[in-house]
């Protein structure tokens, strides 16, 4: 009864999620003395058996180009079958936005408890307890899962990537596959750029940038750091910076290992998007701006002195100046 | 055309977070209850729109809650929608809230099914999925853009690093997020027109729960902010280099 874990793949590609979600399988499969199995979906481009360093034993791969465009309903009907063949009592998935839409699904498909967000390994010493974010990072709860089939969905960036030796079983799965009824007409993508929620440094502004044509420094900054960019409400309210950039309350709610934040106060709603950053560095010239309560690090100055003062000295950190 | 749009009632945005009962019940003292954001501003305008773009629309709310509730389903009508349907029911987990909608879902044969992307208290995202299975239906996550010709829904959904479109034919399930429509205060008309439009209670049907709250817990707060001189930007850098090593 193994471990299953969802390897989520875009365009042919192990999406990043995807190694955080095999390490914690691996762990969590290692916890219930038992071994860790993939299943991958839809052609790819990559060595699966190479995925064996995160840990896992197996991987059973359906290969059919049906799986290539995403339909949550045909996936999960796939992994109900996986899950079934393979007598998984735990799966695993990234809650990242593949894992949101197929998870519940697959959680009704199975009758499985499914914990979305998961931020730590589960508790086994009492029932099967896992803990996740609630109220938008500013609490958590412990989830205790009553079902015999548990699927958890693991917050982005919640864990550690860990990379070992091995090479895992790569086997073909024969599923039945629907129809998909969502048919992709196209996809835009930014290209060139860190996708926000999987970027592990953030670089964000708010009003204190006075205007969208002041936005060089901040891209400068995120370039020398390969960071994503992003912003506050207002700055996407006003058509400064593209809606896909916002995060906060109702925008979105990123945990990566560094966020800058660049002249926004810092309000509540904000925080919430952003407060499970490992580390917070606030740059505002207002020392009484709220977002110094929450950050690590803070420079009470003018972003635009400070910030390509900073991108400067990271150049030199990293050899590039 | 039905729209069946989904309503959670969620603590205001500055609600401060408590618990209570050995920290296992949210500390409801002194909160203010609103409309689920992403339900609100996104899945229900949105709705409203497309009964401004076509007026035989018929737009029913559904909630699952207790008879506090009300005050947030009527501010919803207060906004659009014809009728709302409350499922007389205390919050259990996700699947048996999405077993409650699917029920009335069923019995009222919608086109469209719309939920907010997630809501701000639990953080599931997870019924607009679960309703999916629970219909066999298709499901469209965390749609920024959606659009209508006839049967055909055309929506624009986010993807890592970008966006995808896409093409389904009716009936569907979308989770709605920021991009679909813009937030609207709702005015007197519809504020007064709220109070007679029809709220039917409903029982809940009999399902099991999944899982449960054990208990429930706050971060650790931070240690406090380590503040560096504008003039020394350098330093900073050297602190997140090689103490925060983040950099």
């Amino acid at each position: 009864m193994p471990v299953l874990i969802f390897i989520d793949t875009a365009e042919g590609h192990v999406k990043k999620s995807s190694l955080e979600v095999l390490t914690y399988g691996a762990k969590v499969a290692e916890q219930l003395g038992t071994t860790a199995e993939g299943v991958v979906l839809g052609s790819v481009t990559e060595d699966l058996a190479a995925l064996g360093k995160y840990g896992v034993k197996k991987i059973h791969h359906v290969a059919a180009d049906a799986l290539n465009h995403f339909d949550a309903q045909v996936f999960a009907k796939v992994l109900a079958q996986v899950a079934e063949a393979s007598g998984a009592k735990v799966i695993v998935f990234s809650n990242n936005l593949s894992g949101k839409a197929i998870a519940p699904r697959l959680s009704v498909r199975l009758k499985a408890g499914l914990v979305s967000g998961a931020v730590a390994l589960p508790d086994t010493s009492n029932g099967f307890v896992v803990k996740k974010n609630v109220f938008s990072g500013k609490a958590f709860a412990n989830i205790t899962v009553n079902t015999d089939i548990k699927i958890i969905a693991l917050s982005p960036n919640a864990y550690q990537t860990l990379a070992g030796e091995g090479a895992a079983e790569v086997v073909s799965f024969n599923a039945s596959i629907d129809a998909a009824k969502v048919k992709v007409t196209g996809v835009s993508k930014a290209s060139g750029e860190v996708p926000l929620t999987e970027a592990e440094i953030v670089v964000s502004a708010g009003r204190g940038m006075k205007g969208p044509e002041h936005w060089g420094i901040v891209e400068d900054l995120a370039k020398v750091l390969h960071a994503a960019t992003a912003c506050s409400r207002p700055v996407a309210d006003a058509h400064w910076r593209p809606h896909n950039e916002h995060v906060g309350q109702t925008g979105f709610a990123i945990a990566p290992n560094l966020y800058i934040a660049i002249g926004i106060s810092g309000a509540i709603q904000h925080l919430a998007g952003v407060n499970r950053s490992k580390v917070i560095v606030v740059i505002n010239k207002d020392p009484e701006a709220p977002f110094f309560k929450a950050a690590d690090y803070g420079i009470v100055g003018d972003a635009f002195e400070v910030v390509p003062k900073m991108t400067e000295a990271i150049k030199k950190i990293k050899g590039t100046a | 055309m039905k729209i069946l749009v989904c309503i959670s009632k969620t603590p205001d945005t500055t609600a401060k977070i408590a618990f209570t009962d050995n920290n296992t019940k949210f500390d409801t003292g002194g909160v203010q209850w609103i409309i689920n954001p992403y339900d609100e501003w996104y899945a229900l305008v949105r709705a409203i729109e497309l009964k401004e773009a076509d007026p035989s629309t018929v737009i029913h709310l559904v909630t699952v809650g207790a008879a506090d509730a009300e005050p947030i389903i009527r501010k919803a009508l207060a906004l659009g929608g014809d009728e709302a349907i409350r499922v007389n029911a205390d919050n259990h987990d996700s699947y048996y809230i999405a077993s409650q909608i699917a029920e009335v879902a069923k019995q009222g044969g919608y086109d469209l099914i719309f939920t907010g992307k997630e809501t701000i208290d639990y953080n599931g995202s997870s019924i607009g999925g679960m309703v999916s299975e629970l219909l066999d239906l298709p499901y469209v996550s965390l749609a920024a853009k959606f659009d209508l010709a006839g049967t055909k829904a055309t929506i624009t959904r986010e993807i890592e690093g970008g966006e995808e479109m896409n093409e389904v034919e009716l009936p569907l399930v979308v989770s709605c997020q920021k991009g679909m429509a813009e937030q609207r205060i709702p005015n007197m008309k519809g504020i007064m027109g709220a109070r007679t439009k029809p709220l039917k209670v409903v029982d809940p049907v009999a399902v099991d729960t999944l899982t449960s709250v054990a208990g429930f817990g706050l971060p650790p707060a931070k240690a406090g902010v380590k503040l560096v001189s504008p003039d020394n930007v350098e330093e900073l850098v050297r602190l997140l280099h090689e103490e925060a090593k983040a950099i």
